[in-house]
């Protein structure tokens, strides 16, 4: 069954390559850090198991730590000029759009075709596996459609990746950091601390602090799906449903909405405020979140008024 | 029993250094350190217990897989190519891309199809590059800040796009996470119930970045 394991292998193996070909990089600004970085992940990816979940931790914190020296820097990856890049824009012109085309295609595909073959395909990682496979098969068309050098792939990505810099590990620690909230009961405090903030009987200032509770807290966890369980357990259901009568469905499909509107503002959504931020080249790391924030207060608003006004009939 | 608030200690390093603008690798390792000693674990503990969660949690590293496609269509003028097909399609303004964007992100989204787009897969080579060309054509004396505020909103039509469509869909995380919350309160609903309300936000999402869209092509 092609699941997990076969796409953290790939992963690693990528890591890898990065590694040597920093270690191989001449004029790389920090050659020993960089390589170092991607080694460590490499072996996080390719031999975590064996590890332990001490090992595993040591082995963040020397992430962490070569992060903060300064990896993964940045090398001089072999790529085209940009007057090589417009030339092959106007002899290719819009062909080139085809093979952008690969990875959607077929994780739209695996979508639908995955699930009919049984047991090929782990039912729970279709979505990765086909993204996975999207890219494989996209990096082998590109490389028989345009001939770059073989070690291009490894090249262009790490190019990449460099410009990303230490944000590549930022979305994964963040996951592990919302585990250990979990662990050590952060989510039950806010919980149990959640309806005191309620004055007695006013169903207004119950939905505005649940909504606001639910936008607060996936601020500060970085994921809506964190926050949910919490102030649902808080104040959704013992003082919105059980309490005043409201609709569980309004409650709970707005309220999450509501938490989506806390993820637009939160630097600790890294995948989608900070990680695009460096992808793009931006130098004010919050620059997408400021983009979004005059839309995520109206519509948290909107969310509000809509329990408020539609929960509760 | 009453509750210890020690654990808290982790949130409050977090606000304090996303506030400070302090290295958020760094602000990570503090807040597990905080909250994981507050909670009376040990140093050592605190160490497996983020290594536990950080090997658990692979998974969100393996989109990375992207960018080696994306850097080798990059390699042969994709980028290029997006900007030189938006600067003759003089109809095709910043703000009418993003709009067309926002809309078709919401539909597919809606329908499932989260994966087929994204900030490594469309935003970087396609819809950033395409806007930037279109601001440069229609405003020939723009600014950096101003181009990379175009870029930036490209970022963010990304992400209003997929989080104001994918609760549409039956099948999504987060629709099955409160269909199971509920029901361990003995609350049975159907999916199809929960993202139906869904819908009057996406609407409603459309309609306030659509707007501030449709402003910024206005503005100049």
């Amino acid at each position: 069954m092609i699941g997990l394991p076969a796409l953290y292998a790939l992963t690693g193996l990528m890591f890898g390559g990065w590694a040597i070909a920093t270690l191989l990089d001449r004029g790389h600004g920090k050659r020993l850090a960089g390589a170092a970085f991607w080694g460590l992940l490499a072996v996080e990816f390719l031999a975590g198991d064996a590890l332990g979940d001490m090992g595993n931790g040591v082995l963040l914190l020397a992430l962490v730590a070569l992060a903060l020296a300064g990896a993964p820097g940045k090398g001089q990856a072999a790529t085209t000029t940009p007057a090589e890049r417009q030339a092959s824009a106007r002899r290719r012109g819009n062909r080139l759009f085809l093979p952008a085309l690969i990875m959607p295609g077929v994780a739209l595909a695996g979508t639908f075709v995955f699930p009919a073959l049984g047991n090929l395909v782990d039912p729970k990682q279709v979505t990765l596996v086909s993204l996975g496979l999207g890219a494989l098969i996209a990096v082998a068309v590109l490389m028989i459609w345009l001939r770059p050098p073989n070690s291009a792939p490894v090249g262009e990505g790490r190019r990449l990746a460099e410009g990303v810099g230490w944000a590549m590990v930022l979305p994964q620690l963040l996951a592990s950091l919302g585990a250990l909230f979990t662990v050590t009961g952060v989510g039950d405090i806010v919980g149990s601390l959640a309806p005191l903030a309620i004055p007695d009987g006013s169903r207004l200032a119950a939905v505005v602090a649940f909504t606001g509770g639910m936008a607060v807290f996936t601020i500060l966890m970085g994921n809506a799906f964190a926050a949910f369980p919490v102030l649902m357990g808080g104040i959704g259901l013992p003082v919105l449903v059980q309490a005043m009568g409201a609709s569980p469905v309004v409650v709970g499909a707005v309220g999450m909405l509501a938490g989506f509107c806390g993820t637009l503002l939160s630097p600790m959504a890294a995948n989608f405020n900070i990680v695009p931020a460096a992808l793009l080249g931006l130098p004010d790391r919050y620059a997408v979140i400021r983009a979004q924030w005059a839309t995520a207060v109206p519509l948290w608003l909107f969310n509000t008024a809509m329990i408020w006004g539609f929960a509760f009939r | 029993m009453t509750l210890s608030l020690w654990p808290l200690v982790g949130i409050a390093i977090v606000v304090i250094g996303f506030a400070i603008r302090a290295h958020p690798l760094a602000v990570v390792i503090a807040a597990a350190f905080g909250s994981g000693l507050g909670a009376g674990l040990s140093i050592p503990e605190v160490i497996a217990a983020m290594g536990k969660a950080f090997h658990q949690n692979r998974y969100v590293s393996v989109p990375w897989l992207t960018l080696p496609v994306i850097g080798l269509l990059e390699r042969a003028g994709l980028q290029e190519q997006a900007s030189a097909l938006i600067s003759r399609t003089r109809a095709a303004t910043a703000s009418r891309i993003l709009l067309i964007y926002l809309g078709l992100r919401q539909i597919t989204a809606a329908l499932g199809l989260t994966q087929i787009a994204g900030h490594a897969q469309t935003v970087r080579p396609l819809l950033a590059p395409m806007v930037e060309a279109a601001s440069e054509r229609d405003n020939p004396a723009i600014t950096e800040p101003e181009r990379n505020d175009v870029k930036a909103m490209a970022a963010a039509t990304d992400n209003v796009g997929i989080f104001f469509g994918e609760d549409i869909f039956l099948a999504i995380a987060s629709i099955l996470l409160i269909k199971g919350f509920l029901e361990s309160a003995n609350i049975i609903v159907q999916p199809l119930e929960l993202s139906v309300w869904a819908i009057p936000t996406a609407i409603a999402a459309f309609a306030v970045h659509g707007t501030r869209l449709w402003r910024m092509g206005r503005a100049k």
